[in-house]
């Protein structure tokens, strides 16, 4: 079989799950559902390996592949289909897709084993994997923008999957309409791109680009930016950012598969994907590589600041996003991908991990109440301070690695790119701090009355299910979390898919050793291979020098964590004490929030008020009403002579046809 | 004898007939009434028919004829349900039909 025909394979079976857990709910048994979704995905990510073995059987500058199952439209000089593109780039993305959303199926397939909506939540997260496999599978531009949409309506999907909890769906709805925005800009660009390249195909689009457009010109910049504001929107970066953390009012498989490990990672594919017309368009491309660089700083300073244990891993990810933007955005595709990967696997082993503390702690998340956690479930702590030090990128894990690849390429690269180098390792330095004040709060020290219930009875504890966001009481039924979600110790699934993204977390990063390994660039450099920026090549001493500098830094941050909360713990007290404006920007988030509702939505709700108490009141309401009272009018003067007396209706008929008759007679003389 | 007669004639019946239904409040005379107007047409095209010398007219009026019969049938059904029903045989009392 070929390359194609293992991709359309890869996109079918994800399908599949979906419908047949969807429409067959009420047939197949209450755990089937569990054991469908998670192989229909296991066995595409069975068939994304076929697909990297017939790749690799191939010349490195022949693997590319585009094939069509039929026509969408095809008229005057239109030419849209069903069609994928296979190459390195979309292998590699389907294979972190697919292979991580097993792992995260897996668990999910224990952790909501309580919960009423089972059925709904994997036909949801199958049909997730589909889009999103479309989404980087699309071989023109059409159908990127119908995966685009597929994986907005799954997030929204998800993230409200407990309808009932208010602050949930107003969650969804946010990112929904966030995420909109983003669509918008993409659609444009596409329009775009057709309008002066006649076609929406990527390898037409991809000859034709650099012939039809000069460098910098307004059109490829313009296509560019619109390009970059489905990115941004997507992947979370600033100003389109304001959703992510909400979203983490889905359930906990939600936030570690979408809002970490692939969702959010579709804006680096995007511009990975169209690096031809970025390095067409050199002012886009670094207006995306600033914007990168700002999200990791803000986010990483948020981070801190903030006590919601799933809401401050999510600004993580934003911050760790934003490594990966400024990484393709530079040139340093490879790189820039290989971080989505190690990055696919700490996050969402993180996520795991901090599912497993929530679910002990009755689904409370604040890590105020959080302490003693390493007694009390000793797996989960192992792990959770296993994807910690990926993210903190201590020496020789994953996170290690791939982090300090693109800061070698940014240094490498010279000039401004250099500050971006050194901006990076700023955000490197508060990444270790933020990640490890997470952990030194919630693994050490006595344990916490939910904990020592767990220690003491070997069952897990049961508040009254609580809100987190409101602290508001909740009854539990069919849209509502369920009554109690599982933890890795008991639960076999859970703890396997957790080991595996453990090990993946730990020596992820042994495959692109600078000058030893060299596996995945190796295999990523020929799609990109027609990038000027691909000659650019950081020397073998110059990365590892990167690599120490990075470990010292990540090393000097847990350094720094451990005196703030272990050492002395009366210093950050002390620190919000004095720089108590510093403390209130990062824990309202910069107040990025309250910007947006001044700038946008409050002036749009003013339109519309506006629109309501004029337009509406007067023009439409003027025309309905004026068209009620000339018809109301009409029939109250007919009804005059509908007075009910025959001898009326008579008397009418023959003055009617006397007068008839009278006129005629008249117009004849 | 002239053809103005007879319409005169007609005329004279089709008035008395239009009065009757106007000013007479029980059924069964206003339907006398109308079949007295019916008449004064049927007089008018037999006398009209043997002005213009054809038969097409006398044929009209065996048409109209037979239109009566039927409205007299069902005029007089009419009457005797608002009987049955013990409805006033009166139709200023009957205007249900007021808008």
């Amino acid at each position: 079989m070929s390359a194609t025909s293992w991709a359309w394979l890869v996109l079918l079976l994800p399908l599949l799950g979906s419908i047949s857990i969807a429409l067959g709910f009420r047939a197949i048994p209450a755990r089937a559902a569990g054991v469908v979704g998670t192989a229909s995905i296991g066995l595409a990510f069975v068939c994304g390996v076929a697909m990297l073995v017939n790749l690799l059987g191939q010349d490195p500058e022949a693997r590319h592949h585009a094939s069509s199952l039929w026509d969408y439209a095809s008229i005057a000089g239109l030419d849209i289909k069903l069609g994928i593109y296979v190459d390195q780039l979309s292998t590699f993305m389907v294979l972190v897709v697919t292979g991580v959303s097993t792992l995260i199926h897996l668990y999910s397939f224990g952790y909501m084993r309580s919960d009423e909506g089972y059925h709904r939540f994997f036909s949801y997260l199958n049909f997730f994997v589909f889009s999103m496999l479309l989404l980087v599978l699309a071989g023109n531009f059409v159908l990127l923008i119908v995966g685009w949409a597929f994986v907005g309506f799954a997030s929204y999907a998800l993230i409200s999957f407990w309808y009932r909890r208010a602050t949930a769906t107003r969650a969804g709805m946010k990112a929904f309409v966030i995420n909109v925005v983003g669509d918008i800009g993409l659609v444009l660009a596409a329009f775009l791109i057709f309008r002066e390249l006649g076609t929406f195909d990527y390898g037409a689009v991809f000859a034709k680009a650099p012939e039809v457009f000069s460098t910098n010109e307004w059109t490829v910049t313009a296509i560019c930016l619109l390009l970059l504001v489905g990115a941004f929107a997507k992947s979370a970066q600033l100003p389109l950012h304001t959703w992510l953390p909400d979203a983490m009012e889905g359930p906990t498989p939600v936030s570690s598969l979408i809002h970490a490990a692939t969702m959010v990672t579709a804006g680096v594919y995007l511009i990975a994907r169209t690096h031809v017309l970025f390095v067409l368009a050199p002012t886009a491309a670094d207006i995306a590589a600033f914007t990168g660089l700002a999200t990791l700083l803000v986010a990483g300073t948020i981070a801190i600041a903030q006590t919601d244990l799933k809401r401050a891993i999510a600004y993580s990810t934003m911050s760790q996003i934003g490594y990966m933007v400024m990484g393709v955005s530079i040139g340093a595709y490879a790189q820039g991908l290989f971080h989505l990967m190690t990055h696919a696997f700490f996050k969402a082993l993180l996520f795991m991990a901090a599912g497993s503390i929530i679910s002990a702690m009755a689904n409370r998340q604040d890590i105020d109440r959080m302490s003693g956690f390493w007694k009390a479930m000793r797996f989960t702590s192992v792990l959770f301070l296993i994807g910690s030090l990926a993210l903190a990128a201590f020496p020789l894990t994953s996170g290690f690695f791939s982090k300090d690849s693109i800061l070698a390429f940014a240094e490498a690269r010279g000039g401004m790119y250099e500050w971006m180098a050194i901006g990076g390792y700023v955000g490197a330095f508060l990444t270790a701090i933020y990640t490890f004040r997470l952990v030194f709060r919630v693994l050490p020290g006595d344990p916490c009355p939910e904990a020592a219930h767990l220690i003491e009875s070997g069952e897990l504890y049961h508040g009254p299910p609580i809100n987190p966001a409101t602290e508001e009481e909740e009854d539990t039924e069919v849209g509502f979390p369920g009554a109690h979600h599982h933890i890795a110790e008991q639960s076999k699934p859970m703890a396997v898919a957790m080991a595996v993204l453990g090990f993946g977390a730990l020596f992820a990063g042994l495959v692109q050793v600078p000058g030893v390994t060299d596996v995945l660039f190796k295999f990523l450099d020929p799609a990109f291979a027609n990038s000027p920026l691909s000659e650019v090549h950081p020397s073998v001493g110059a990365e590892w020098r990167g690599l120490a500098i990075g470990g010292l830094i990540s090393i000097l941050g847990i350094a720094t964590a451990w005196l703030l909360w272990v050492r002395q713990p009366e210093l950050p007290a002390l620190f919000r004490e004095r720089l108590r404006p510093v403390y209130l920007l990062c824990l309202n988030k910069w107040y990025f929030d309250e910007a947006i509702d001044f700038l946008v939505v409050r002036p749009a709700l003013a339109i519309g008020r506006f629109a309501n108490r004029t337009f509406e009141r007067l023009v439409v309401d003027g025309l309905v009403i004026g068209t009620e009272d000339v018809v109301g009018g009409g029939g109250r003067l007919v009804r005059i002579v509908q007075s009910g007396y025959v001898r009326g209706y008579a008397l009418l008929l023959i003055v009617g046809f006397a007068g008839l008759a009278l006129y005629f007679l008249l117009s004849s003389s | 004898m002239n053809v103005e007669w007879y319409v005169v004639l007609s005329s004279l019946l089709f008035a008395i007939g239009a009065m009757g239904i106007l000013v007479r409040r029980s059924p069964i005379v206003i339907l006398l009434c109308l079949e007295l107007m019916l008449n004064a047409g049927n007089l008018a095209l037999v006398a009209f028919s043997r002005m213009v010398g054809n038969q097409q007219g006398q044929v009209f009026a065996i048409v109209v004829m037979v239109v009566a019969a039927c409205e007299v049938v069902v005029g007089l059904g009419l009457i005797v349900a608002l009987f049955r029903r013990k409805l006033p045989l009166d139709v200023d009392a009957l205007r249900e039909l007021r808008g």
